[in-house]
């Protein structure tokens, strides 16, 4: 990591100006946007404009920041109940992007991005990546799932933008992942931490040592992850790891990053305004007190989010960072205020897992999520007590049902799980109530 | 004409047919015929017994997953082309048989197989038809 200060690189792109802007200044901005914001949904959005007649307020009652605290909250099941379209605050002929992500049950949760918001997006990336020391002549493998999901094309754009070589090998393939890391000379790599783990695994596998190429830099994200973990991927590959902050509900990947500095992840307060609440009672809770990160976009066109529930808990770190930016800084997240999973970078709700079970069989079984960790990647198992009613004498019935609970899951989760049927009374339960997650991955 | 047969859900995992059988032995159930149709991760143990009633009852009591089902017990002369002479009645009437086994013992001078047919009625009226006889009870299935 020493490696790159001598080159005397800095994180001078020019793109990340907005980092270091004085505070007195950064506030005024945030205030005007977030007038400018809360008008636009209020004037666009008819369930964010409902809650505010229900308050009273108007978006002229915000006359200063603190006042961000008398705005109604927006959560996750909004944006189902809403589904497809029905938070958008511009014209489909303004929207440029759709992206997809898990909602709660069955459906999915739609965002939406005009021009200006994917450009808003490609320019925090490049202050993400800029801030972890790369630049043009740094040739980056995207290995996020290219997609529906935000991590891939997120990352692409940003890593162009900075100047970059992009490789954009979207998630898999980890033998083909590798040859390419090799053979390119890759010198920096985006993609979740178990996903490189995982490489680095079948990198030993294969006799291949990270450590003897030229990789020098990771920006990881879409799960959380522990600093024993960056210990271990530093040691293992000789590179720096970067912890990287998003949702897509926000814009995706780069809502924060963290700076060289390592001291928690800044974020780009002239477009997220960040709070922490208590996730019980949602009143503000003070800088350094831990609770639940709120944000609201300042700057979104197509989908702007007032006050989102994040649901990961975090605090905002008191002080300034050593780096010099005037950004404030949140603490890696180290876990959510709901039962959300996330699995190999894919946000999983066991409440998913019941729709799509409760959609073939019509009444819910006993059912139990095993979560465990092969080859550093994560495997999901959802066990499935047969039930009388499932039960049938013919092998290819219930095989049958097998790869309709299989196809089910599938398609709801977005991810491949396996299926396993399993005999009755098996799951064991605590005062008749079944535990859902077994998580075996930090064995 | 049709007899009884009593089918379990198992995981493929050592002795997971253990249970079963030893509550039915508890039981005073005796198994006739058995045959364990399986797959990598589970299996269906179906079973013949002396008395279908009360093994349903007690594995249901006892928390397994078992399903009544009727099917035929059909005599086949022990001699060659004795399988194929039955096969032959229903050959052409379109009826599809869903599994079959052996019984492990003849049953008087006859081998009896265990079926189970998509359309049970149309099979017995064909198999009659050709003088075939099936055995009509789990009573009629003793040594």
């Amino acid at each position: 990591m020493n490696a790159i200060l001598e080159t005397g690189v800095t994180d001078c792109h020019p793109a990340s100006a907005p980092d270091y802007t004085p505070l007195e200044q950064l506030r005024a901005l945030q205030l005007k946007r977030l007038r400018a914001v809360a008008a636009r949904a209020w004037q666009q959005v008819e369930l964010f404009r409902s809650r505010m007649d229900e308050r009273g307020l108007v978006p002229e009652d915000i006359r200063s920041p603190e006042d961000i605290a008398k705005l109604p909250f927006t959560v996750k099941s909004d944006l189902r109940d809403t589904y497809p379209f029905g938070l958008f605050a511009s014209p489909m002929k303004d929207v440029v992007r759709l992206h997809v992500s898990s909602g709660t049950t069955g459906k999915p949760i739609v965002v939406a991005y005009t021009q200006e918001d994917v450009d808003v997006w490609t320019s925090v990336l490049v202050r993400c990546l800029a801030g972890c020391g790369l630049h043009r002549g740094d040739i980056v493998q995207i290995a996020y799932g290219y997609g529906l999901f935000t991590g891939g094309l997120g990352a692409h754009y940003g890593a162009e933008a900075l100047g970059a070589t992009v490789v954009p090998t979207s998630v898999g393939h980890a033998d083909r992942q590798i040859m390419l890391m090799k053979d390119f000379g890759v010198t920096a790599m985006c993609c979740t931490p178990t996903y490189f783990l995982h490489l680095i695994e079948r990198a030993a596998e294969l006799g291949l040592d990270f450590k003897e190429l030229p990789l020098r830099a990771g920006v990881f994200g879409a799960e959380p992850w522990t600093e024993s973990m960056r210990r271990h991927i530093e040691n293992a590959s000789s590179i720096e790891a970067f912890d990287i902050y998003g949702l897509s509900e926000i814009i995706g990947p780069g809502v924060g990053c963290e700076c060289r500095r390592h001291q928690g992840l800044h974020i780009f307060e002239d477009h997220f305004y960040p709070e922490i609440v208590d996730p019980e009672t949602g009143a503000p809770l003070p800088e350094g007190t831990e609770g639940e990160l709120v944000l609201t976009t300042l700057s979104k066109q197509a989908m702007p989010m007032i006050r989102y529930r994040t649901r990961d808990i975090t605090m905002l770190l008191p002080g300034r960072c050593e780096c010099g930016r005037t950004l404030r800084r949140i603490g890696r997240i180290g876990r959510r205020s709901d039962d959300m999973l996330i699995i190999r970078g894919v946000n999983v709700f066991p409440s998913q897992v019941e729709a799509a079970l409760l959609e073939i069989e019509g009444t819910l079984p006993h059912y139990q999520i095993l979560l465990t960790r092969e080859h550093g990647l994560d495997q999901m198992e959802v066990q499935v007590e047969v039930t009388p009613h499932m039960f049938n004498d013919k092998i290819g019935a219930l095989q049958g049902l097998h790869e309709k609970l299989q196809g089910a899951l599938d398609r709801v989760l977005g991810i491949r799980v396996k299926v396993a049927l399993v005999e009755a009374h098996t799951i064991e339960r605590s005062q008749g109530k079944a535990k859902r997650v077994i998580d075996r991955r930090a064995e | 004409m049709k007899i009884h047969q009593i089918s379990l859900f198992a995981e493929n995992k050592p002795g997971h047919i253990a249970a079963p059988a030893r509550l039915l032995a508890q039981e005073g159930i005796d198994i006739r015929s058995m045959y364990l149709a399986d797959t990598q991760q589970y299996g269906i143990l179906r079973m013949i017994v002396s008395d279908w009633q009360k093994a349903a009852r007690v594995l249901e009591e006892q928390g397994f997953v078992a399903k009544v089902t009727e099917v035929l017990a059909v005599e086949v002369p022990d001699r060659p082309g004795g399988l194929a002479d039955v096969l032959g009645a229903l050959e052409g009437t379109g009826i599809n048989i869903e599994y079959m086994y052996g019984f492990p013992y003849p049953v008087g001078d006859e081998a009896i197989l265990i079926f189970r047919f998509a359309d049970p009625d149309a099979a017995i009226a064909h198999l009659q038809a050709a003088g075939i006889n099936l055995r009509a009870s789990e009573e009629l299935l003793k040594k």
